[in-house]
């Protein structure tokens, strides 16, 4: 394995919108610009794919000025490490990456929110943005029967997506209430493109069912998910279904901002005005904020941008638009909040860590996430605690512990031949 | 199939389109099965892919020889050899 | 004279001070048992769980294998969580010099009755195929074994319960009073005797013990069942491990139960953050790689530190306390096991209560009061 050393002004982490949108305006001032990111190509989980097709005619625009600009894009990178004030280190196909940077823009976006239920194990049980990445990414849902369920806006874009590519969507369930969904619907009344997009949605969806107040309570199946149990109130019945494409609403990816130092509050990074976290020089945007979709995203991005290069006149001009969608972010989340019903989804037996296989009984053993992790190895496995995390504190309320790196699973040699150690001889000298 | 590539899932060629993911194919090679999984959970469930997008690790396998590797964040490149560890 | 709550207050229930509670539970002695956290969540839940006999000194031989037989009795009641394993270790040497040590160390194990056995270049690379070409050999001590020791912990301190030990959790001791201790909700616990087997923290409440934080780094890796099958430390280990001062990392690795990989280790003195020191883990994980040079491509799922409870003889205070000036009667130390406590928490416990009986114990005492130290600075 090789490694390399980089330097930039400005590096951003994560090149979905909100990276994308930042890293434009970063470049307009002339700096050395670039984008670390995990997937194999920039546009992040909402424009996955769309960097080969014309399908998302809100992308092109962003597409064009990233491959315009001057910015580099390193994708297939993962940060994972955070040695000194100033670097980064990144696993990449070539091997590692110490990148340096005078500022720091993280736009690590959110991942679905999966809440354990008996049978959500099922091989075809899957995310809702899940499936559609899966589709983005060459996979055939052809023919196939679809149950989308759990919370949020993406269950409708995800419906309207899969019947778009042929997969037949039977329902969707919806665990929010209508007088919840009705507010929301007020709220996006005082946008009038919002209002027109979920309009323009709504006839996509002509023809799936809609249903609020329902949720996934059981998936049955032989090896895989054939049927879903739902609930709507005090009915519950069985949906046939070859997936079950499933997510509560999003949690934001925090851990990078964590292993930095970055304050939360409420569980999302702390910003100031010009999207500067409490660490200086390091600022975040997007969902990691608070989770308030694609236009948030891209006009915090473009605050950032700006205001990491030093442009505050060009950011602030942005304030209002970035007001505006706050509201909308704020709708939302009080729209998909969850209901009390959903505490009791998983049974005893249902393992709740998907990685050390830990059932609720074993967790419900202990008062705190630590023992508990001791005790069970509960969110001890690869995925080090991502999706159990979220899960457990809805259910019991434990609060995440404290991020160390690497924030990824990474080989050993990333992590035993960093640069900064080798430029140490000093150290090196005592090791011999 | 425009634009496909061949690569291989536990020794069998499996054809997939163009920018597909090593997940895509393993999912692919499964067709003739009803279980399209792609690991053993610790206590031997099957398991399939849940988030898709390089955050669950249950579509980890090994890929040129490298194991626990993500297949839903890695592209199919042409002859990439893919094993799953069931 | 009022009367006590409990017979012995033990403070801390990392896996000392569990071994300790279920000593005394079992002579009938009434216990309570204060942590202030989680139960083996400090120096216990960091360390490897290496239940390991040592030939640094005669005192430490004795305890360690004192205690790795009461291990072995113990063994066939551990419940599954505790992973026992008798994997063995192997004393790995890396040149010709330390191959001449791997002699030495079998005739001092032998002597001793702890079987030992030579592996010259061709039957080490049999046993560990994966250990680096052209090493010239090892010892392997096959009665050496591995637990898992959050859990050893949680099913000595239920044992304990079981035998009426009352524990207070979570309960942070404030203060060792002149009968007892004083609680963080403003309550306190009487008793006969006190026990501080707070481990790194045990200076804190007994000011002036010679036991300092040994900060250390660890790793685990993915899955990888039977990568390698035996504990491996470097025989140069002791030469890294002996300094009260310096920083040093030395190649020890561990095979778990679940096919992960445990990989230490590193010493620091005078650190009190327990963030990541990348540059230590980094040097801790090059050493290894010189010795298992595969391990560079295996992933790495997580690290953490630790603090080890260091003395500067590398021998635990097991006893009273009064002994020193200013102690008291009725307290008692059982801490300052470094990167041993698992091993010997047994055999601590055992010692333990002979002292709070005043009964022969089985192996002598003396090189483990806590008075030896003021003798040794004195003499």
């Amino acid at each position: 394995m090789t490694s390399a050393s980089r330097n930039f002004d400005v590096l951003i982490v994560g090149a979905g919108p909100a990276g994308m949108a930042a890293a434009c305006c970063a470049s307009e001032n002339g700096l050395r610009v670039a984008i670390v990111d995990n997937n194999p190509q920039p546009g992040g989980q909402i424009w996955r794919g769309a960097s080969q097709s014309s399908a998302v005619p809100e992308a092109a625009p962003w597409y064009k000025k990233l491959a315009a600009s001057r910015a580099q894009v390193l994708s297939g990178t993962e940060a994972y490490d955070h040695p000194a004030p100033g670097k980064l280190l990144a696993s990449s196909p070539g091997g590692v990456c110490e990148i340096s940077y005078a500022k720091l823009i993280l736009c690590t976006g959110a991942r679905e929110r999966f809440l354990p239920f008996p049978g959500w194990t099922l091989p075809n049980v899957i995310g809702a943005g899940g499936l559609q990445a899966l589709v983005k990414s060459g996979f055939s849902i052809a023919g196939k029967k679809i149950v989308v369920a759990g919370s949020g806006p993406l269950l409708l874009a995800v419906a309207a997506y899969l019947r778009e590519h042929g997969g037949d969507v039977r329902l969707i369930a919806e665990q929010s209430s209508w007088p919840r969904l009705i507010r929301f619907g007020l709220a996006l009344a005082f946008q009038k493109e919002k209002l027109a997009q979920s309009f323009a949605l709504k006839c996509q969806l002509a023809g799936i069912p809609y249903k609020a107040g329902c949720w996934p309570v059981a998936a049955e199946g032989n090896g895989r998910v054939e049927s879903v149990t739902l609930r709507s109130g005090n009915k519950t019945w069985k949906e046939a279904c070859d997936y079950l494409a499933c997510g509560f609403f999003l949690v934001p990816n925090v851990e990078l901002p964590l292993l930095l130092g970055c304050e939360l509050r409420a569980g999302f990074v702390r910003v100031d005005d010009f999207q500067q976290t409490t660490i200086p020089e390091v600022y975040c945007a997007g969902e990691p904020t608070g989770i308030g979709g694609l236009d948030l995203s891209l006009v915090e991005g473009q605050i950032a941008g700006h205001a990491a290069a030093g442009n505050r006149e060009a950011a602030r001009k942005l304030f209002r638009e970035r007001d505006r969608s706050r509201k909308f972010a704020a709708a939302l989340g009080r729209a998909f909040s969850l209901r009390d019903e959903l505490h009791s989804l998983p049974a005893d037996a249902t393992f709740i860590c998907r990685c050390e296989d830990v059932t609720l009984a074993r967790l419900r053993n202990h008062s705190c996430w630590r023992a508990a992790k001791l005790q069970t190895r509960c969110g001890m496995g690869s995925c080090q605690g991502r999706i159990c995390g979220p899960a457990v504190e809805f259910l019991l309320g434990w609060k995440p512990e404290s991020v160390r790196p690497p924030i990824y699973p990474v080989s050993v040699s990333s992590l035993a031949k960093n640069i900064s150690i080798e430029s140490q001889s000093s150290l090196q000298e005592e090791l011999r | 199939m425009p634009d496909a590539i061949s690569v291989t899932v536990n020794g069998t060629a499996v054809r997939v389109p163009l920018n597909s993911t090593a997940l895509v194919a393993i999912l692919m090679s499964r067709a003739s099965s009803p279980a399209r999984f792609v690991r053993r959970s610790l206590s031997g469930e099957p398991r399939g892919p849940l988030c898709a997008m390089g955050i669950c690790f249950e579509c980890r396998a090994t890929i040129n020889n490298q194991r626990h590797s993500r297949t839903c964040l890695i592209l199919c490149a042409p002859g990439m050899d893919i094993r799953t560890d069931d | 004279m009022s009367v006590a709550s409990h017979d012995v207050i033990i403070i801390g229930a990392g896996i000392v001070g569990a071994a300790c509670a279920l000593a005394c539970a079992r002579e009938g002695l009434r216990v309570a048992i204060v942590e202030a956290e989680t139960i083996g969540g400090g120096a216990t839940a960091a360390g490897m769980g290496h239940l390991v006999v040592m030939d640094d000194s005669e005192a430490q031989f004795a305890l360690t294998y004192f205690s790795q037989l009461l291990w072995q009795k113990l063994a066939t009641d551990l419940p599954a969580d505790v992973e026992f394993e008798s994997c063995g270790t192997i004393w790995v040497a890396a040149d010709e010099e330390e191959l001449a040590a791997v002699k030495q160390k079998k005739v001092f194990y032998e002597s001793r009755g702890v079987p030992a056995e030579i592996l010259d270049a061709k039957s080490l690379h049999e046993a560990e195929p994966n250990l680096r070409e052209g090493l010239p050999g090892g010892l392997l001590v096959p009665s050496d074994a591995v637990i898992y020791a959050p859990c050893a912990a949680r099913f000595l301190v239920e044992q304990a319960q079981s035998r009426g030990a009352q524990l207070y959790l979570p309960a942070v001791v404030t203060e060792i009073t002149a009968d007892g201790v004083r609680i963080n909700n403003g309550s306190t616990l009487s008793a006969h005797w006190i026990v501080n087997a707070a481990g790194s923290w045990s200076p804190s409440l007994t000011p002036g013990i010679e036991v300092k934080k040994r900060k250390g780094h660890l790793l685990i890796t993915d899955r990888y069942p039977g990568y390698v099958k035996h504990q491996l430390v470097e025989l140069g280990y002791l030469k890294s491990a002996h300094s009260f001062t310096s920083e040093s990392v030395a190649f020890n690795v561990q095979p778990r139960r679940t096919g992960q990989m445990l990989i230490g280790s590193s010493r620091q003195f005078g650190v009190e953050g327990r963030e990541i020191n990348s540059a230590m883990l980094a040097r801790m994980l090059s050493r290894a790689e010189d010795f298992l040079p595969g391990i560079a491509n295996l992933s790495a799922i997580r690290s953490w530190t630790g603090f080890r409870a260091a003395t500067p003889d590398k021998l635990p205070l097991i006893g009273p306390h009064s002994a020193r000036e200013g102690g008291r009667d009725n307290l008692f130390l059982a801490t300052g096991h470094e990167g041993l406590g698992i091993t010997t928490s047994l055999g601590t416990a055992a010692l333990l209560v002979d002292q709070l009986l005043e009964r022969p114990s089985q192996i002598p005492v003396a090189p483990y009061l806590p008075s030896r130290a003021r003798e040794n600075v004195h003499a």
